[in-house]
């Protein structure tokens, strides 16, 4: 690893500032893959910007409006944070199935979405939740649906000088659930094969509206728009949940690699999409 | 047993106890010496390749950089010999396998190396090096490497056949073959025969610490080296080999050690580092990245095996007949030679042959790996056997009764055994509360199986210093891997009537003691504790001298009994005579220096019930219960945790590790999150069964129990995976996609 200078800025306009005058900048929030990566020589930069002392992303916020969660809010405050637990319980699952307990002590879901690996356990949720990400740059701010931040492996809409600052969620449905599932060969300290991140909305015993988003079978995280459709309106049954799983095994083009072939990838998406929408209808009966 | 022995049996704290929870003892990254400087090693990018030139200037010319070599620094000396540690193997290929010349063989190898001022500028500086490659195309397996017109790693090599040197050029650089019989005959005489071919994928022993050396050319000529080995001799006499110096100018400490598994018995660093302190003339430490110990250190082989079994209708073996091609790696010399030892060793078989093929391929040279060859061979055989079981309709347990080796059994490979524990773990396994326990519910299944392992003897020394408060300090250079320190403590304590803590171990360098062999084969407390026997006892004879000087009398006519010397109703404790050495005569030293006979070998069992996920493929160990011959466990808790370890590092082998490679060579999961071995989530506990045959050549019995545990786990597991899913699973690993496409594939 080469030397590098290290910066922590205290507010959202200095990190701005850095980062318009260091085009090579690299932003650090847990850090928990940026220094892997740069250990391993995949990356490398001339300044390292931590963001960890930003108060704007280290926001987490429950209101009427929903959740802003801070880029860099590590994964423990949200699986310890109460009213999380019981208004989006399947963030509280991811945050605390994203690596071991020292991990999770500094990475983030916002650093999870920016490091765009398409096995991302996070990412898959959030599109499932409708996610909307809020982006402050050298022209002001914007906000993308986060199925349309990751635009390939490594790779996001964040433009030059740049930074995601935080994440939206839109206030619990009644009659909601949400769940994410993914295969890992271990029990633990894994990468997924494949993951299916999953939220329904119920309506008397029908589904009202369904969003299905599938990990590591795609360059990116994939939204399956069209399983999560296809249960809009129809009975919660056995052979409606595997038509949906069947669209979402449609919708995925895996890679052979090392952690699956493409065709045990694709048995994985409808497996992992029944399973989960199973655990997120039972969550939104119980949610009544 | 519990009358026949004070300390033997019982299960003390161990010695190294203290510094080990605090973080207090000291490994080779620990080192730290006035103007040390870091090593940084750069590796070949391709599987196989011609070296055309290296330039080294601007790594030299950078800041920081206080030296760099290749292979041209090593003194020129002509090929020969050399001891191992488990074997011998020409210098060429250690020498090779330390600094690429000519040709690099594999992804990882070893080309160059720099010292710098910090390990982050050696990195840098060794980036500089221009190395202009020849990419040739490569080999990865046994069986494409033995086909005509593949790829060839040394022009140089002939094959050894059956015994003879051949002009045959190749990968192949040995094949031979173990006769016991006729097997066509037996084969006549079964009325069931089952033959079917296995493999199994290269895996990585998985130690925590990674290899690491420090070493300093002293200006008196003499090189030290601090590091992390499981046998500083070989370390020691390999440096000294290779830098063509006498041994004595080698002084090597080994710290402590983070796992070696057989992996650290090779020597791939100490002598770099030595070469770059000898340009530098400072102290140079290198440790090794985790991707380099994964790349570049030896795994297990890789191997192909067949196996054929025949068997009448009331299950009596006939006849059984093995193929066996291991990936030898870079160099010659994989464990095919150990996996032939062990692939029928747990049956009394009329008729056997078994052909072995130790196979260059690009892959890192192979190192021993606990129970080395014997894991690969187990699972098929084992695996044929449980299907043989099936087949007949007989009791899978008790198939291997009316089979087993015992007292008298001849070996394919030659040996007779003597008192061997084989039939007694097989009844422990029969009688155990797990084999009889109900096993409920879908998707689950039980599995069992043997293995064995023939544990080695090799030579040791230990010196016994008595003190004045009646403790001694017990003096030896075995490296203390599995409480060794504490196993061969008890044995001297055993001897002096001593409590365990009153004998004090130090493990000390290689100019403080006498020869000692590798902390491997399962030997140590076997005999590095036959010899802490033999010292205490030397010890024993001193202070009789001493008693019988006070006592005025000869040292014929003092008795001793459990630390208590008495001759004529005159008595004193071992401290009271301790006491007063410097009126008796001066210090005591007892000291023993052994090559001892008598090695006994060791079974061991599984017994293990699984549950497969019918969607997933995904296999869970449920229950898993490990039986061994220990001979005597002389501490029974690290008997445990050796079967524990070993069963542990077999549900790896049989679940997801493997080196999963790219067709031209590089392996695609160098690191320890995709090279899967199980963590403590994905394991039950490891119940233990502990089967004491006692060895009758050593003094208390012991076997040696490093190894023999890891043989069956894989087999267990895959009988077990054929009941709950109706697979049988015959490729390592059987990951989840393996299983989920066998039943897929299920007709």
């Amino acid at each position: 690893m080469k030397w590098f200078d290290y910066s922590a800025p205290s507010s959202l306009s200095e990190a701005l500032k850095l980062l318009r005058e260091n085009s090579q900048a690299l932003l650090l929030a847990g850090g928990t893959d940026l220094l892997v990566q740069m250990r391993a020589g995949r990356k490398q930069t001339d300044l390292v910007i931590d963001i960890k002392n930003i108060a704007e992303l280290n926001q987490l916020v429950l209101d009427a409006s929903g959740l802003r969660l801070g880029a860099a809010v590590p994964c423990y405050r949200i699986y310890n944070h109460r009213d999380i637990a019981r208004g989006y319980p399947a963030l509280s699952d991811v945050a605390s199935l994203i690596g071991g307990t020292q991990i999770q002590g500094r990475a983030s879901i916002g650093g999870n979405l920016c490091n765009a690996a398409p096995s991302a356990d996070a990412v898959p949720l959030l599109i499932a939740l409708g996610a909307i990400c809020r982006i402050a740059g050298p022209s002001g701010e914007r906000t993308v649906p986060v199925e349309e931040f990751c635009t390939a492996p490594g790779k996001t809409v964040l433009k030059q000088g740049e930074l995601l600052v935080s994440l939206h969620l839109p206030p619990p449905k009644p009659h909601s659930g949400a769940a994410y599932l993914r295969f890992i060969p271990r029990n633990e300290m894994d990468i997924a094969v494949a993951g299916a991140g999953v939220s329904v909305e119920l309506n008397n015993g029908n589904f009202q509206s369904v969003r299905i988003a599938l990990g590591a079978v795609a360059p990116t995280p994939l939204y399956a728009k069209q399983a999560g459709d296809s249960l809009a309106g129809k009975p919660v049954n056995d052979a409606c949940i595997q038509t949906a799983a069947e669209l979402a095994k449609a919708a995925a083009s895996p890679i052979t690699d090392m952690r699956g072939t493409a065709e045990y990838r694709r048995h994985l998406c409808a497996v992992l999409t029944a399973r989960a929408l199973k655990q997120a209808i039972q969550r939104a009966q119980e949610a009544k | 047993m519990s009358s026949q022995f004070q300390v033997v049996g019982t299960r003390p704290v161990r010695h190294d106890g203290a510094d080990k929870v605090t973080g207090r003892a000291l490994y080779g990254a620990d080192i730290q010496l006035a103007g040390l400087i870091h090593g940084f090693v750069l590796r070949s990018p391709h599987a196989h390749a011609r070296i055309k030139r290296i330039d080294t200037s601007k790594a030299e010319a950078f800041p920081g950089v206080k030296a760099v070599i290749t292979a041209a620094d090593f003194p020129v000396t002509p090929d020969r010999i050399v001891d191992l540690g488990e074997g011998d193997t020409p210098l060429s290929y250690v020498r090779g396998n330390m600094l690429a010349s000519g040709k690099v063989l594999y992804k990882g190898h070893a080309v160059a190396a720099v010292a710098a001022t910090n390990v982050h500028i050696a990195e840098e500086a060794a980036s500089l090096i221009e190395v202009e490659y020849e990419p040739l195309p490569c080999v990865l397996t046994a069986p494409d490497a033995m086909k005509d017109g593949a790829p060839i790693l040394h022009d140089d090599l002939r094959m050894k056949e059956l015994g003879e040197a051949t002009d045959k050029p190749g990968n192949v650089a040995e094949h031979f073959r173990h006769v016991k019989g006729a097997v066509e005959d037996g084969f006549q005489l079964a009325d069931k025969i089952i033959e079917r071919e296995f493999s199994t994928a290269t895996v990585h022993q998985g130690y925590i610490e990674p290899h690491n050396a420090t070493a300093l050319w002293n200006n008196d000529g003499r090189v030290l080296v601090w590091c992390s080995t499981q046998g500083s001799f070989v370390v020691r006499d390999v440096t000294a080999c290779v830098l063509d110096l006498p041994v004595s100018q080698v002084k090597v400490t080994p710290m402590e050690i983070g796992g070696g598994f057989g992996g650290k018995i090779p020597v791939y660093l100490e002598p770099v580092a030595a070469l770059l302190s000898k340009k530098s003339g400072r102290p140079v430490k290198i440790v090794m990245p985790r991707q380099a110990v994964l790349e570049a250190t030896g795994p297990t082989p890789g191997s192909s095996i067949k196996v054929k079994i025949g068997a009448t209708k009331d299950g009596r073996f006939t006849a059984a007949q093995a193929t066996l091609a291991y990936e030898a790696g870079a160099y010659p010399g994989s464990m095919v030679g150990p996996g032939a030892m062990c692939v029928f060793a747990a049956y009394d078989i009329d008729h056997i042959t078994i052909d072995g093929y130790d196979v260059c391929v690009n892959k890192p040279s192979t190192a021993a790996y606990r129970a080395p060859g014997a894991s690969n061979a187990a699972f098929a055989t084992e695996s044929v056997v449980d299907e043989l079981a099936e087949t007949l309709g007989i009791d899978p347990i008790e198939l291997r009764l009316r089979n087993a080796a015992k007292e008298g059994t001849r070996r394919a490979d030659g040996p007779k055994y003597r008192k061997i524990g084989c039939v007694e773990v097989l009844e422990a396994m029969k009688n155990h509360p797990h084999y009889k326990a109900p096993l409920e519910g879908p998707n689950r299944g039980r599995g069992v199986a043997v293995g064995f392992w023939f544990n080695v003897g090799l030579p040791s020394s230990v010196n016994i210093a008595v003190n004045a408060d009646g403790t001694v300090n017990l003096v030896e250079g075995s490296t203390d891997i599995g409480g060794t320190r504490t196993s061969i403590a008890m044995q001297a304590a055993e001897v002096l009537g001593l409590p365990a803590e009153s004998v004090l171990p130090s493990v000390v360098d290689t100019d403080s003691i006498g020869f000692t062999a590798v902390t491997g084969g399962s030997r140590t407390t076997f005999a590095t504790g036959w010899a802490a026997h033999d010292a205490a006892q030397d010890v024993v004879r001193q202070i009789k001298e001493r008693a019988a000087a006070l006592w005025e009398t000869t040292a014929d006519k003092v008795k001793h009994s459990r630390g208590v010397y008495s001759c004529n109703g005159k008595s004193a404790t071992f401290a009271e005579l301790a006491a007063k050495l410097g009126e008796t005569g001066g210090p005591v030293v007892g000291r023993a220096a052994i090559n001892p006979r008598g090695v006994g070998g060791s079974f061991s069992g599984v017994i293990t019930d699984v549950e497969v996920d019918p969607d997933t493929g995904k296999t869970t160990i449920l229950r898993f219960t490990s039986f061994q011959d220990a001979g005597r466990a002389i501490h029974p808790s690290y008997v445990e945790g050796q079967m524990q370890g070993g069963s542990v590092q077999g549900i790896g082998w049989a679940l997801n590790e493997e080196y999963y490679m790219s067709a031209d060579g590089v392996m695609q999961n160098s690191s320890l999150l995709d090279y899967r071995m199980p963590t403590s989530l994905d394991l039950p506990m490891i119940d233990t069964h502990i089967v004491e045959v006692p060895n009758p050549a050593h003094p208390f019995g012991v076997r040696g129990v490093g190894e023999a545990n890891i043989v069956p786990p894989p087999a267990a597991i895959a009988n077990a995976i054929y009941r709950a899913a109706g697979v049988r699973m015959r490729r390592l690993p059987m990951n989840p996609p393996a299983v989920m496409e066998a039943v897929w594939r299920k007709p």
